[in-house]
């Protein structure tokens, strides 16, 4: 047969010598090379007292973005549905009211947005797909949930504090 | 009432002894499960158990209870009586060998009562060890039988022959050290291996027959069914061995069996090769301190002893893979009881020729 790589090495099948036999080296060798791991740095880490950096790459949970005065970026384009492979993004457009000018940066805005977590992959297209800059994925790892119902994820669950709502309270 | 005319004191003083040492071994055993687990883990470089309390020192206990509160199975084909009698037998038969240890030395009270640090003083100690610790095989066997199931069988069929094969080397090896102490009572061994150095040799029994103490570390771990011997278990190939079919706290009395095992079986090597509660300067030691601090001295050694050994179990299994069962039985019957009786020859001759 043909040779795949030039790494194979014939077993050793000789019959085993008297130094062999009697183990005891082996065992002394063997007993060197475990209780020297007993001094070497632990590979473990203590996870929730202590956390490894994130990859800055990383893409976790995402958030709905405000500009500085706390309005909604998001104008319900549904460019980020478009994009999402997935298809676990939902939403519903709405024209803004003169009154809810505080509330919505644009004319149009999200009504209804939600993320099916379930569905979601991660991979940040919607990210990519914003051209309102409303959508980020956070460096949040993804929390567990008890059902299907709340894995899918309002607008109110995505947005992030309202800057100065939030310092006031 | 022939009971009570021996010493009422001395039933009291046995009882509350018996007491302790039973439940200072289950202690021991517990920390034994924590210690392997750590072990374990220090040596593939992880941290282990470190969760239930400081250190994870709490785990034992955690272990416990979550056993406690498992379902309990009986399977239909099982022999029930049997089946219950496995884990009972497999944990008295661990329970049972501390009684004829000599924990320490003999506390004289200042009315001249003698205490003695040992349960019973039997004059064949050494037998009734061994008489138990061969009965250990029948937790075994009646588990693995009585299960009814081919797994269990096979796996308990391996682990009494096992035992009965590495039993021989054991005695042989025995033997020989016999031969030297003259005396089958454990209270005269250790009483021979008083300190560390007498008459300008080692007193010390591991000095004056390391072949035979080499042989009966390899016995004792084919005895207690562990690494690189545990070819009762053997996960990988009969899926659990002879306690696949138990449950709960029957399963926790076979695992639990095992570490009391491993914790007596470290106290009798010490015992019968390491000078037991003896060490270096004991003499000027004892002239030093009261006879109360010495006697707790005494037991710490003897106990660190102990657990040295269960370290070096430990960190055994973690080293060697398991041996083949013809392996095994070839290790057994071609190269320990050869040696076992070539030491025994040895030992006879040097006693006959060189010490006379």
């Amino acid at each position: 047969m043909e040779k795949l790589t030039n790494r194979s090495v014939a077993v050793d099948r000789s019959p085993m010598t008297f130094g062999e036999k009697i183990y005891l080296p082996a065992i002394l060798k063997g007993l060197s090379i475990t209780v020297g791991h007993i001094f070497k740095k632990k590979v473990t880490v203590k996870y929730p007292e202590e956390k490894r950096p994130f990859s800055p790459v990383f893409r976790g949970l995402h958030v709905l973005n405000r500009d500085e005065e706390g309005r909604e970026r998001c104008t319900a384009c549904g460019l980020c549905a478009l994009a999402c492979p997935a298809e676990a993004i939902t939403m519903e457009g709405a024209e803004r009211k003169p009154e809810e000018k505080h509330l919505y940066r644009e004319e149009k805005y999200a009504a209804k947005y939600e993320i099916n977590m379930l569905r979601c992959i991660f991979c940040g297209y919607c990210e990519e797909a914003c051209p309102k800059d409303a959508i980020y994925l956070s460096e949040t790892l993804m929390p567990t949930h008890y059902s299907r119902k709340t894995m899918i994820y309002k607008k109110e669950d995505l947005l992030i504090p309202h800057p100065k709502k939030q310092a006031g309270q | 009432m022939l009971l009570l005319q021996i010493d009422i004191a001395f039933i009291i003083e046995k009882v509350i002894l018996a007491t302790v040492i039973l439940l200072g071994s289950l202690g021991i055993a517990m920390y034994a499960t924590w210690g392997e687990r750590k072990v374990a883990a220090i040596m593939q470089d992880r941290i282990g158990p470190n969760r239930a309390g400081p250190l994870g020192l709490l785990q034992p206990l955690a272990d416990g209870a979550k056993l406690f509160f498992k379902e309990e199975i009986i399977p239909d084909g099982s022999t029930r009586t049997l089946f219950i009698l496995g884990p009972a037998l497999a944990m008295l038969t661990a329970t049972m060998t501390s009684a004829v240890i000599p924990w320490g030395p003999d506390y004289v009270t200042e009315s001249g009562r003698v205490i003695s640090l040992q349960v019973a003083d039997i004059n064949i100690g050494i037998l009734f060890i061994f008489g138990v610790v061969s009965l250990g095989v029948y937790g075994i066997m009646l588990g693995g039988w009585a299960s009814n199931n081919k797994f269990s069988l096979l796996s308990s069929i391996r682990a009494a022959a096992q035992a009965v094969s590495y039993e021989l080397a054991l005695g042989i090896s025995l033997v020989a050290l016999l031969m030297m102490t003259g005396s089958l009572s454990l209270r005269e061994i250790v009483a021979q291996q008083h300190g560390f150095w007498a008459d300008g040799y080692f007193t010390w029994n591991f000095f004056k027959q390391p072949l035979g103490f080499l042989v009966f570390l390899v016995c004792t771990f084919a005895e207690l069914n562990r690494a690189p011997f545990d070819m009762a278990e053997c996960e990988s190939e009969l899926n659990m061995g002879y306690h696949q079919e138990y449950s709960s706290m029957k399963l926790g009395f076979y695992l639990f069996a095992e570490y009391i095992n491993m914790f007596i079986s470290s106290v009798v090597i010490a015992t019968l090769f390491f000078g037991g509660y003896n060490f270096p300067f004991m003499d000027e030691v004892l002239a030093g301190t009261g006879q109360l601090v010495f006697a707790i001295i005494c037991i710490l050694v003897l106990l660190t002893k102990a657990i040295a050994f269960i370290l070096f179990f430990m960190f055994i299994r973690w080293t060697l893979p398991r041996f083949r069962y013809d392996q095994l039985m070839k290790l057994g019957w071609r190269s320990l009881i050869p040696l076992a009786l070539f030491n025994m020859l040895v030992t006879g001759l040097v006693i006959l020729y060189v010490l006379n």
